[in-house]
């Protein structure tokens, strides 16, 4: 297992009083709002493996009976068609699991692959220039053969797509205080395309599976409050420029804010789950329909037996919807108050929390009473960022550019490794531990990056013991 | 009468409830105390893990003697005392939900569902869960086992050993310990899908020398052998923390008694709803899935269920009947609600008591004499009878928990959600 050393550094603590005094986040005055709840009063005190597989502590016990539903069809194997397990039929016949969890582990993070190893957590989306972001309402411009995504796994008689397999290349670095630390920058190979050649100006998007938790508290923050806070042209100057991406409601058939997905891709919790059935388990849904390559050599695949039509009933997918609206938030946990005093201070000091921005009060949710008016700590702002060079993956998604990324929440993101002890972090799990993802961080973020690096290793520690916990 | 006087203050209800006792000796039971009706909680809690224990104990004997005489009648044997073990221990489920110190041992005790191919040989058409690297580890066949970059000595089965096993490689469907371990030992993989029929596994598996099928006896036997006593000491370990008079868990309930009130209610709610309606029936139905049937292997899924719902019972009515067939019965939850509002006692015994029809209809048609379905066949996709069956049970459990939520709120526990 790969681990950095840091050498013992001076102190430095006499600059923490002052960054304290100035310091201190907003968070600890707002009225009822309590950020020992990140999720409001759906929180939960569970913090094992189990931590991200939890209901929303105030729904309804006679809900239990749906969320149950719900989560045994984002667990269970899906199966070939046809099956003597109707509900479950219609697995592929093109994907890249057989369930959600395969990559969801426990409602987590998914695994970064080993070197060499077949990726399960990891998808890789394709696209070609050049990109038309309201030329469909895909939002990406489709390799030709192989459409939106690449599938390595198949039901018997079809081929896979490809062999896809990631390397990494070690990037060291040193901080300021001649901490060394080494980054990894992972590496596609892909192999034994099955249906001709790739276009040649393919591009690739690594992408992880994120963790499910608190997502029906996101789709519920009120949308004019992410318009206060975009600064698209960074009016205040602060080198930080957030912005919506506008993409299609499949729904609504209009264009609106995107919340999900590692570029803020898809507008709904409905939507993200309905392309995720469909392009990573080829399960066909009401509002997304699996595809085979466009090729002749596809014959197998087109000819392949559904498992009904659609293979994901409009019910089914509404219990899945419900199940992934109300995983719960698990509690801060406590830590020494010095410790995330000083932490909360170079949060702020180091401007984290101008995109991850920690507190949001979530709107009307008609059906599902107990997430309204909540106020949550989620640590995001929703909005997409240029991340710089060393993040991008040129593959724009409707307004999201190359290098442009939305933040992703940081509530609960020190469970992520007690959920799955093999989670990645950022889009691609390149990042071993929070300390990589941070010096990962460029572009709107290169200050942050910066001052991150100038600091003692005390207080590295503390930031990250304050971002464990939040 | 009694009704309208106690709804006043929970300090003059005492007063009054003794009062009612010596006015009107032959008609109402003493009242309980709340404190009286949680130190009941905790013996019934000890008297069911002592049951469980015993039971246990009494499972380790057999498969000793299957493990010494390997025969059909030992094998039969060993089979009958899992299936007599499992009906306390079921009956103990209703403590787990409510209180975590037990709910700590219960992924060691009772996990499933497993990935059997990580413990023995399985069916060439045997597929595990999608990523997980030991799904057909095979550790009766692998003294040494290579995981990754991790050698694993196998080579001594130990209890500890063992229960190191469970959650190999981070995924939960390794489950080396346990009820189910023992089962898939005893009974092997049920390969009948939803037909007729459990796990069939041959004597001859533990048979010394040539008469030994399916290779690797000795280690097989030396996995049961270390399986049975850690199920033994763990149950062990519960019972301990019910013992009454000990500076235990127990102990600690009476400090708050509210409190404990919300985790008896909380450990109801939740194995009723979640659980047992939720997780081991309307998924298993509405999933079609067999992989959901809890005593899969040995086809007692429908017993489960039963005493699981027994177990709900035993709390409201301070009730159970022993292995040897003697009733425990002291101050119960329902003396408690009856006090405070006999309509609501009403209500929710005519609540548990349609569950329990219900859960009985699905052990009836398990065992009918002509045409027996197990619980696998009933949530098969065409079978509507089967499927009727199983709703009814969920519509009860539900309907129970919309009675229990009433009661919660009476007794002033505002959600059933979570505890304290």
């Amino acid at each position: 297992m790969w681990r950095h050393t840091r050498p013992v550094a001076a102190a430095g603590i006499k600059t923490l009083s002052a960054i304290l005094a100035l310091g201190m986040l907003s968070i600890s005055a707002v009225g009822l709002a309590n950020p020992l709840l990140p999720g409001g009063l759906t929180s939960v005190s569970t913090f094992e493996q189990n931590a991200y597989s939890q209901p929303a502590a105030n729904m309804p016990l006679q809900r239990r009976l749906d969320f149950s539903v719900g989560q045994t069809f984002f667990r269970n194997p899906w199966v070939p068609a046809p099956s003597s397990t109707d509900a479950r039929d219609g697995l592929g016949p093109l994907f890249n699991a057989n369930s959600c969890q395969s990559c969801h582990v426990k409602n987590g993070r998914g695994k970064a692959p080993l070197p060499n190893e077949n990726l399960l957590g990891l998808i890789i989306r394709i696209s070609v220039p050049p990109h038309k972001p309201m030329a469909n309402h895909l939002g990406v411009q489709p390799e030709p053969t192989y459409g939106n995504q690449l599938h390595d796994r198949s039901i018997a008689g079809v081929p896979p797509e490809a062999r896809l397999h990631i390397n990494y290349v070690e990037v060291p670095i040193t901080l300021a205080d001649g901490s060394q630390v080494s980054l990894r920058k992972p590496q596609l190979q892909v192999s034994d395309l099955a249906y001709g050649p790739l276009a040649e100006n393919t591009q690739f998007s690594l992408r992880l599976a994120p963790s499910m938790i608190g997502l029906g508290l996101l789709a519920a923050i009120d949308e004019n409050a992410l318009i206060q806070l975009e600064d698209p042209s960074d009016k205040n100057r602060d080198g930080i420029s957030g912005r919506r991406n506008r993409v299609w409601d499949k729904t609504l058939k209009r264009y609106t804010t995107g919340r999900f997905g590692w570029k803020a891709g898809q507008p709904s919790l409905a939507q993200q789950n309905a392309l995720a059935f469909a392009e990573d388990l080829g399960i066909s849904n009401p509002l997304v329909t699996a595809s085979c390559p466009n090729s002749e050599l596809a014959n197998a695949c087109r000819e392949a037996i559904s498992g009904g039509e659609p293979e994901l009933a409009a019910n089914l997918a509404h219990q899945v919807e419900f199940f992934t609206a109300n995983l719960a938030v698990p509690k801060t946990r406590p830590i020494p108050v010095t410790v995330k005093d000083a932490g909360a201070a170079l949060f702020t000091q180091l401007k984290c929390a101008a995109c991850h921005v920690p507190r949001h009060i979530t709107g009307t949710v008609q059906n599902m009473p107990w997430l309204t008016g909540q106020t949550i700590y989620p640590y995001t702002d929703l909005l997409l960022h240029d991340m710089g060079e060393g993040l991008a993956d040129n593959h724009s998604e409707f307004g999201a550019s190359g290098a442009e990324w939305r933040t992703p929440p940081l509530w609960g993101i020190g469970l992520a490794q007690a959920v799955n002890p093999a989670a990645g972090f950022l889009h691609d799990g390149r990042a071993r531990s929070l300390e990589e993802a941070i010096l990962w961080h460029d572009g709107e973020a290169a200050a942050s990056r910066a001052a991150y690096s100038q600091l003692n290793t005390q207080q590295r520690s503390q930031l990250l013991s304050f971002v464990e916990h939040l | 009468m009694l009704q309208r006087i106690f709804t006043v203050s929970k300090g003059f209800l005492l007063v009054c409830a003794l009062v009612g006792f010596e006015a009107q000796a032959t008609e109402i039971k003493p009242l309980a105390d709340i404190k009286d009706v949680v130190d009941h909680y905790g013996e019934l809690a000890y008297t069911i893990f002592s049951d469980a224990k015993s039971s246990a104990e009494a499972l380790q004997v057999k498969t000793d003697a299957l493990i010494k005489t390997p025969n059909e009648a030992t094998l039969n044997a060993a089979r009958q005392a899992w299936l007599t073990a499992r009906i306390p221990y079921l009956q103990s489920e209703v403590f787990r939900f409510g209180n975590s110190v037990v709910d700590d041992l219960e992924g060691q005790l009772n996990a499933w569902p497993l990935d059997e191919g990580l413990i023995d040989y399985v069916a060439a058409n045997y597929s595990g869960e999608m990523g997980n690297p030991a799904a057909k580890a095979n550790i009766i066949a692998s003294p040494k086992l290579t995981l990754g970059s991790t050698q694993l000595d196998l080579s001594q089965l130990t209890p500890a050993k063992l229960a190191e096993l469970n959650t190999l490689g981070g995924s939960e469907a390794n489950v080396a310990t346990g009820y189910h371990a023992i089962e898939f030992l005893l009974w092997g993989q049920d390969l009948n899908g939803h037909k007729p029929g459990a796990g069939n596994r041959p004597f001859s598996d533990y048979a010394q020398g040539k008469a030994c099928s399916h290779e690797n006896c000795e280690r097989r036997a030396a996995y049961l052998k270390a399986a049975v006593a850690l199920l033994v000491s763990d149950l062990a370990k519960l019972q301990q923390h019910w013992a009454p008079n000990q500076k235990n868990y127990r102990a600690t309930l009476s400090v708050n008694p509210q409190d404990a009130l919300t985790k008896m209610l909380v450990g109801m709610g939740s194995l009723s709803l979640g659980e047992l309606a939720g997780e081991r029936m309307k998924v298993a139905l509405e999933a079609n899935s067999t992989e959901d049937e809890q005593d899969c292997f040995s086809d007692n899924t429908h017993n489960s269920h039963f005493y699981d719902g027994k177990g709900i019972n035993n709390i409201y009515y301070g009730r159970y009947q022993r292995l040897d067939g003697t009733t425990l019965s002291g101050p119960a939850l329902s003396d408690w609600v009856n006090v405070k509002n006999p309509a609501q006692d009403a209500a929710m015994k005519q609540a548990l008591s349609k569950t329990e029809v219900a859960l009985k209809a699905i052990v009836d048609k398990a065992e009918d004499a002509k045409t027996p379905e197990k619980f696998d066949q009933l949530i098969a996709p065409n079978n509507a009878a089967g499927k009727a069956l199983v709703n009814a049970a969920i519509q009860a459990l539900v309907a129970q928990t919309k009675e229990l939520e009433k009661v919660a709120k009476i007794l002033g526990v505002d959600h059933l959600n979570s505890t304290p």
